[in-house]
């Protein structure tokens, strides 16, 4: 492991994107920031801009609305970045999937790294889930990190 | 004031004007009028019976359309619904949105997923709707189709 | 003074849904306000139509998370009011219990993100570690944390166990005294005085004419209440009190739903001691052709269903509204006039579903960045400290 991924998940910064979710898995991502869950002791942070950003979490069957946003700000974002998918409707769209307005699965626009699912999932799960994705990264190669 | 006052007076303001009176339940009344009386009937209602305006819903009904148009009376737990029946020629009525500005969005909302117009409705642009979505194409008609050959329908699993 | 255009939206890292409005000001003050819908639109109108009538329940279930039992609940009273059957008396009250349940952890939920705008963290992480006891609650008595899939035409799915009713009470009881503690915090708290009060102001006739719902309404000294107007669910049976406020500030909007938590706490309580013995379900198989409205009253305000059925097995109109459909259009009355550090608390003041203050950037006439990221709240977080500052308060 080299000096940058040490650096890079010691303490990873998260930007978070709803494309179109009914709010309960944004809303069990953010109770992973309060007193019970505390996510900030693993040195996760919630920033507000893609351009501090580590890993873009992204929640919601993703509209048409959303997806030049949501390609605009995958490329916005410095690299090395991660991606994870929370939730039934990021991972398949969920019971959205015939809706007119949700034409792609979120992986279809973007790739994407860890796929989270539940609807919506615990915040365990949540957390289980970026701490997988950092164990993982730690694992590859290092030619293989984009 | 109560139930029967209120449709009295409604029969006594607009006598060639309602078609029926369907009375569903004690809390339920559903009035079908002709379209070109809906702004004095819902000004009448708003204004001088104090009704609230819940909602308008459009209705496809493949040969013809409906807006139905629900205020409720709070006060003697009351829905009333005024039914506008459109032919599909002739797809318009008048806005309501001069009368209260809560009509704004939902005629926003029904031009866009149904293609009705509303005459006097200070800016009909999209409301919900992406700018790429194609003009025409009204996903809440019946006929409505998949119109776009990119879209993924299953799981890929 | 020349104009100034903001753009708030429509992604922001904290609340939940985009959306992007439009601010348009001079100098400090807001004179314009528009905004773009549509980040969120799926559907689901659409999507009801291809269900049977047992599974719109849970596609109505995920229109909101945070109204998870709403919907539902507007929807099988709309499918009920086709029928003209009601639901055994049991099935009632564990309907109420869901939701009131719901509303003690939503206006917990707004309660912090409304401190959190105002620089009050202390407030968003007490309100958030306590809403996780309402969640606890609901995991007992529904299986889950949110969307509790409780709601089935004509009754509920899941009984609620004779066993759990202590634990859940006494957990109920445990909140009670932190919420008094908050209560004192929020209210006697000058700083918050300064930043609320006469802030945002929506009067009773603007009220009145954009037919403003729930807690906004209510604020604004409109009695207008559902479980109270038309009664539903075990309402009329229990013991509570409606809430009202008179001036309609933001000040008055967090009272409100402060002393609604208290009464919901109370109804949960009545119900679960008087629970009736009995059925929870009646058995509906068919359902005749005939339309049906269905409206409650949801932490935001009324939620209204209208579903038409034609004598098949799904209906062939459903219209869904909710409260945020009614209540966003007045910030043209309460955000206009107001300064720019105000406009994220009065944004955030009617509880949206979306509401985007954070990630904005503000850009001049020629479109050129002045200076960007999460300032919004930044400067209303300054606002306050300012306040404070001059109260001699650190």
């Amino acid at each position: 492991m080299g000096i940058l991924d040490k650096a890079f998940l010691k303490s990873l910064w998260v930007f978070h994107l709803a494309t179109g979710s009914c709010n309960n898995c944004d809303i069990e991502f953010l109770d992973c920031l309060t007193p019970r869950h505390d996510i900030e002791r693993f040195g996760m942070l919630l920033v507000g801009s893609i351009k501090h950003a580590d890993v873009l979490l992204v929640t919601g069957a993703v509209n048409r609305q959303c997806i030049p946003r949501i390609k605009r700000l995958y490329e916005q974002m410095p690299k090395p970045r991660l991606v994870v998918a929370i939730g039934e409707c990021a991972l398949s769209r969920g019971v959205f999937m015939h809706s007119y307005n949700c034409p792609l699965p979120l992986d279809h626009v973007i790739p994407v790294d860890v796929y989270i699912p539940g609807c919506p999932p615990r915040p365990e799960a949540i957390i289980s889930g970026i701490m997988q994705l950092i164990e993982k990264r730690k694992g590859q190669p290092d030619e293989a990190k984009a | 004031m109560n139930r029967q006052e209120i449709l009295q007076g409604l029969h006594e303001r607009f006598p060639e004007d309602i078609t029926n009176v369907f009375e569903k339940s004690a809390k339920r009344v559903y009035i079908e009028i002709k379209a070109g009386v809906i702004v004095q009937m819902a000004q009448y209602l708003f204004k001088e019976i104090g009704a609230r305006f819940n909602i308008a819903s459009g209705v496809d009904n493949r040969d013809n359309m409906e807006i139905l148009y629900h205020f409720t009376e709070e006060t003697i737990d009351l829905v009333i619904s005024l039914r506008v029946t459109l032919q599909k020629t002739k797809l318009e009525i008048d806005s309501l949105t001069p009368v209260f500005p809560a009509a704004q969005w939902i005629e926003q909302e029904i031009h866009e997923l149904l293609g009705i117009n509303f005459i006097g409705h200070p800016q009909l642009k999209r409301l919900l709707l992406p700018e790429d979505w194609p003009e025409g194409v009204h996903p809440l008609r019946k006929d409505y189709k998949e119109w776009d050959p990119n879209a993924i329908r299953d799981r890929g699993v | 003074m020349p104009r100034t255009i903001i753009p708030i939206g429509p992604y922001h890292p904290l609340q939940e849904e985009p959306e992007f409005f439009i601010l348009t000001v001079e100098g400090e003050t807001v004179v314009d306000i528009d905004l773009r819908m549509g980040y969120n639109h799926r559907g689901i109108e659409k999507l009801c139509e291809r269900q049977a009538y047992d599974q719109v329940t849970f596609v109505v279930e995920r229109v909101c998370g945070i109204c998870s039992t709403s919907h539902p609940f507007a929807y099988t009273q709309a499918v009920e009011d086709i029928l003209s059957v009601e639901a055994p008396p049991r099935a009632r009250y564990i309907r109420t219990i869901t939701a009131e349940g719901e509303r003690i952890h939503s206006h917990l939920l707004w309660l912090g993100l409304a401190g959190h705008f105002l620089g009050y963290n202390t407030i968003f992480m007490w309100c958030w570690k306590l809403r996780e006891e309402i969640l606890d609650v609901m995991e007992i008595l529904s299986g889950n944390r949110n969307n509790y899939a409780m709601f089935k035409v004509g009754g509920v799915w899941r009984d609620i166990k004779a066993e759990d009713i202590p634990t859940v009470l006494k957990k109920i009881d445990s909140i009670i005294p932190t919420l008094e503690k908050l209560k004192k915090a929020v209210m006697d708290d000058p700083v918050l005085h300064a930043r609320t009060k006469g802030i945002g102001i929506l009067s009773k006739e603007a009220a009145i004419n954009y037919c403003a719902l729930g807690p906004t309404a209510r604020a604004s000294g409109i009695a207008r209440d559902i479980r109270k107007n038309c009664p539903y669910g075990a309402y009329a049976e229990i013991d509570w009190e409606m809430i009202v406020a008179q001036n309609g500030d933001v000040f008055d909007k967090v009272v409100v739903r402060i002393n609604e938590l208290f009464e919901s706490i109370k109804i949960i309580k009545a119900c679960l001691t008087r629970l009736p013995q009995g059925e929870i379900d009646c058995g509906i198989e068919d359902i005749p052709p005939g339309e049906g409205i269905g409206h409650i009253e949801a932490p935001r305000g009324e939620c209204f269903h209208y579903v038409r059925s034609d004598g098949t097995n799904r209906p062939v109109r459903h219209k869904i509204r909710a409260p945020t459909f009614m209540n966003l259009p007045t910030f043209k009355e309460t955000v206009i006039g107001g300064s720019i550090p105000d406009a994220a608390i009065i944004l955030a003041a009617i509880d949206p579903c979306y509401c985007c203050t954070e990630r904005m950037a503000v850009l001049n006439r020629k479109g050129e960045k002045l200076f960007t990221g999460e300032d919004l709240i930044k400067l209303s977080q300054e606002k306050t400290e300012k306040i404070k500052s001059k109260m001699g308060r650190k």
